[in-house]
C-alpha cells in the first residue's frame, strides 16, 4: 500500500514537474495516518474550492520514509510545499539554503501577532521560514480512578511526585509506564527533567552544543532522574517496548502514569477516567517550561510555483482553518485566534502552554540529528544501567565536540 | 594470408564484444560506486552541503567510537554463530531425505521460513521474545523462570537476533543439502555398504565427501548472509538497546541516513567492504585452485 503510494506519488510528481504546469501546486505530505490524512485532504479540498485557479497535487509518504526522502527532493526537484518540523530540524535546511523565507506571508497576515507563541521556533536570523500548522502539549497522563482509589492528588512538586510514585509502588502498581525501544520516549524525560532542573536557557544552550555534557548541572538533571530509576518506578523491561506497547499497562490498570504527548489521548477508551497534569516543579527558582513540538509547512527554495505555495501557507495560517485542522488532528492550533477542540486534555494543554514561561520543541528536534541519536541512546542506557553515567556522559561529550566543532 | 589474419583478429575480438555489455554495467554499477564510496569516506559531508576533505579523519574517529567496536564485535558473533546453519541444515536434510508418504509436504514446511521476508521473520521473533506476552516467556514460565527480556538485554540481544536469523538460514542450507543428497552416487553407497560401512562412518567418509560442493555453497551463502545482516537488526531492535545489537551494516545506515553523516557512513562501508574482500579473495583463490585441478 505504502510502496504503491510512493511509486505512484513519485511517478506523478515527476510527470507534473516535467510539465511544469502553471497553477499546479505540488504538496508532499507525511500525514499518512488515517485521521491526519483525512483532515488534511479536507483542508486541501477546501483550499482548491476557494482558489479555483489552483490545482493541488498531494503526494503522501509514510512518516519515517519521508524523513530521508525529503533531502533528495530539496536538492533536486522539490515540490512546492513540504511538511516538516520547527526549530533545529527546520534550521538544518535553512542553513543550507533549501527553504524559502516567507516573512512576507507573516507580515501580510498579521502572523507576527497571532503566531507569537511559535514565532521564535520559525525564525532564523530575523526571517521566518514556514508556517506552523499544529502543535501539542507534553505532560503526564494518569489513571484517575487509580489515584482516587489510593487518595492521591495531582502532584505539583518533585517531592509530591516521588510520594505518588512510592504510594503506587507500595500498592503493587507500576508507577510510570514507558517504552524506550525507539529511544525518543526517554528523551521526553530528559527534556522535562533538564528544563525543570536547569531552565530553558540552559537547555537550549545544551541543545546548541554550547555546554559540555559533563557539566555539573547536567549531572544534577541525571541525579534527579536517578531517584526515579533507583526507586524502580519505571516499567520493567521498558527497552523491549515501543511507545504504543507501553500504553497497555496504563490502559489495563497496571500502571499509573505516562509522560507523553497529547497524541496518546485517542487511545483512552470511551468512558474511561484519565487525567492530565503538568510535569511537576523541581527547582522553584526555575520557571515552568514545556515541550511543545510544532509541525510546520515550508516552501523549498527550488520550488516551481512559489506564488501559489505562499497562498496555501497563508490559507493554512487563517484562524478558522487552524481551528478545523486541529479539531481533526486532536491537537492545538498555533494561531492564538483559533479555537482548540472541546476536550479536557486539549483545554488543559492550551492553558498550560499559554501560561508557560517558554517552550522547547523536543530533544531530537532541538539539537543536531547526530547528537540526538547518540544522546537518546545514552538516555536509554542510563535508564537501564544508571551506574554507567560517567561513561555515557563522556561519550556524549565526545560526540558534542565533534558535532558542534 | 591477409584475409586469414583479418578473420583471426575478428575471432579474437568477438569474446570481448560479448563481454562488453557486462563489463560496462559492472563498471558503472559496481566498480565505480565502490570507488566513489571509498572517495567519499575521506570527506566530512552531510549529503548536500559542501564536502570538506579530512583525510583519514573518519577512520580515526571510527577507532574512538565505541559503537563501531560494538558493531564489529557483533559482526564477528554473527559470522561465528550463523555458521551453525550449515551443520543444522545438513541434519535436517538427512532427516528429511527419506521416502515416506507426505515427505514433500514436510519438506516444503521446513523450507517455508526461507520463503517469507526477513522483515516478517523479525517481527514474528520479536513477538516470540516479548517479555509480557511472548510464547518464549510462557514456555520459560512452565519451568518457573521469570520473564527474560532477550531483546532488551545487552548481553543476550545479539544471540536472540542470530537465532531468529538461523531459522530461515537453516532452511536455505537444508535445501542446498537436499539437492546434494539427490545427486549422490548410489553405486558408491552400495559399495560402501558391502564393505560394512554404515551410520557415522558412512556419513563421514562416503556421503560428506560427495556433498562437498553443497557444503562449500552453504558456507558461502551463510558468510554473505552474516555480513549482510541488517533487516533483522533493523526490524527487531533498531540496533538497541543503546546500540548493543548494532552491526556494521546497520551502523552505516544509521550514520548516513539519520545522522546526516555520509562521509562517516562511507568509511564504515569501506571497512565492511574490506572484511568482505578478505573473504572473497579466499573464495576466489579456492575456486581458481579447484578449476585448475
Amino acid at each position: 500500500m505504502k510502496l504503491k503510494h510512493l511509486v505512484t506519488a513519485s511517478a506523478l510528481s515527476a510527470l507534473l514537474l516535467s510539465q511544469a504546469q502553471a497553477g499546479t501546486l505540488v504538496i508532499n505530505s507525511n500525514q499518512s495516518d488515517p485521521a491526519p490524512r483525512e483532515t488534511w485532504t479536507n483542508i486541501i479540498n477546501d483550499f482548491e474550492a476557494a482558489n479555483p485557479d489552483i490545482d493541488v497535487q498531494l503526494n503522501e509518504y509514510d512518516h519515517e520514509g519521508y524523513k530521508s526522502a525529503i533531502r533528495n527532493w530539496l536538492v533536486t526537484s522539490p515540490p512546492d510545499v513540504v511538511f516538516w518540523f520547527a526549530g533545529n530540524r527546520m534550521k538544518f535546511f535553512v542553513d543550507r539554503g533549501l527553504f524559502e523565507p516567507v516573512s512576507d506571508v507573516w507580515e501580510d497576515n498579521g502572523m507576527n501577532e497571532t503566531f507569537r507563541s511559535t514565532r521564535a521556533s520559525m525564525t532564523v536570523e530575523g526571517e521566518q521560514y514556514g508556517v506552523p500548522a499544529t502543535y501539542y502539549q507534553w505532560g503526564i497522563y494518569y489513571n484517575a480512578d487509580m489515584f482516587d482509589e489510593l487518595g492521591l492528588s495531582e502532584p505539583q512538586t518533585w517531592e509530591e511526585f516521588i510520594e505518588v510514585c512510592e504510594t503506587l509502588k507500595e500498592n503493587g502498581y507500576t508507577p510510570i509506564t514507558i517504552g524506550t525501544k525507539f529511544l525518543w520516549t526517554a528523551a521526553g524525560w530528559f527534556d522535562y527533567l533538564n528544563l525543570r532542573t536547569n531552565g530553558l536557557d540552559f537547555h537550549i544552550d545544551l541543545m546548541d552544543g554550547k555546554i559540555p555534557y559533563t557539566d555539573d548541572r547536567v549531572r544534577d538533571t541525571f541525579a534527579n532522574w536517578r531517584q526515579l530509576v533507583d526507586g524502580d518506578y519505571f516499567l520493567e523491561n521498558h527497552a523491549s517496548y515501543s511507545w504504543q506497547e507501553a500504553q497497555a499497562p496504563l490502559l489495563n490498570g497496571d500502571a499509573g502514569m505516562y509522560l507523553m504527548g497529547n497524541f496518546l489521548t485517542p487511545s483512552f477508551p470511551e468512558g474511561s477516567n484519565y487525567g492530565f497534569f503538568q510535569f511537576p516543579q523541581i527547582n522553584p527558582e526555575v520557571g515552568m517550561f514545556e515541550d511543545a513540538p510544532t509541525d510546520t509547512i515550508h516552501i523549498p527554495s527550488r520550488a516551481k510555483n512559489k506564488a501559489d505555495a505562499k497562498r496555501f501557507l497563508a490559507y493554512v495560517a487563517q484562524p478558522e482553518v487552524q481551528t478545523r485542522l486541529n479539531l481533526g488532528l486532536n491537537q492545538l492550533p498555533p494561531n492564538s485566534e483559533a479555537e482548540a477542540g472541546d476536550n479536557h486534555f486539549l483545554q488543559e494543554g492550551l492553558q498550560m502552554l499559554s501560561e508557560a514561561d517558554g517552550t522547547a520543541q523536543f530533544y531530537d528536534r532541538d539539537t543536531d540529528p547526530a547528537m540526538a541519536s547518540e544522546g537518546m541512546k545514552g538516555f536509554q542506557e542510563f535508564m537501564v544501567v544508571p551506574d554507567r553515567l560517567d561513561d555515557i556522559l563522556n561519550n556524549l561529550e565526545r560526540v558534542r565536540q565533534r558535532v558542534f566543532r | 594470408m591477409h584475409e586469414i589474419s583479418g578473420t583471426d583478429r575478428w575471432h579474437r575480438l568477438i569474446p570481448w564484444l560479448f563481454l562488453l555489455p557486462a563489463m560496462l554495467f559492472f563498471t558503472v554499477y559496481v566498480i565505480s560506486p565502490i570507488l566513489q564510496s571509498i572517495w567519499i569516506s575521506f570527506f566530512d559531508w552531510d549529503g548536500f552541503g559542501d564536502k570538506v576533505f579530512i583525510g583519514l579523519g573518519n577512520y580515526v574517529e571510527l577507532g574512538e567510537d565505541p559503537l563501531f567496536w560494538t558493531s564489529l564485535k557483533n559482526n564477528i558473533l554473527w559470522l561465528v554463530f550463523y555458521m551453525l546453519a550449515v551443520p543444522l541444515g545438513l541434519g535436517v536434510a538427512l532427516f528429511l531425505n527419506q521416502q515416506v508418504l507426505g515427505i514433500r509436504a514436510v519438506k516444503s514446511l521446513f523450507f517455508f521460513p526461507f520463503v517469507i521476508s526477513q522483515v516478517i521473520v523479525g517481527v514474528v521473533f520479536a513477538w516470540f521474545y516479548d517479555p509480557s506476552y511472548g510464547l518464549l516467556q510462557k514456555a520459560l514460565g512452565l519451568f518457573g523462570m521469570g520473564p527474560l527480556p532477550i531483546l532488551a538485554d545487552e548481553t543476550l540481544v545479539t544471540y536472540g537476533i542470530i537465532a531468529a536469523g538461523l531459522w530461515p538460514q537453516i532452511a536455505y542450507t537444508m535445501i542446498l543439502y537436499l539437492t546434494g543428497l539427490n545427486n549422490l552416487n548410489p553405486e558408491q553407497i552400495e559399495a560402501a555398504r558391502m564393505d560394512g560401512a554404515h551410520g557415522w562412518k558412512m556419513l563421514r567418509h562416503v556421503i560428506l565427501p560427495q556433498l562437498r560442493p553443497a557444503t562449500f555453497l552453504a558456507i558461502v551463502v551463510t558468510v554473505i548472509g552474516a555480513l549482510r545482516s541488517f533487516d533483522l537488526v533493523a526490524t527487531m531492535t533498531g540496533g538497541g538497546p543503546y546500540g548493543s545489537s548494532s552491526v556494521l551494516a546497520f551502523f552505516m545506515y544509521e550514520q548516513a541516513i539519520f545522522n546526516y553523516r555520509m562521509g562517516y557512513g562511507a568509511a564504515i562501508a569501506t571497512v565492511l567492504f574490506a572484511i568482505m574482500l578478505i573473504y572473497i579473495s579466499f573464495f576466489l583463490w579456492r575456486m581458481l585452485r579447484a578449476e585448475r585441478g
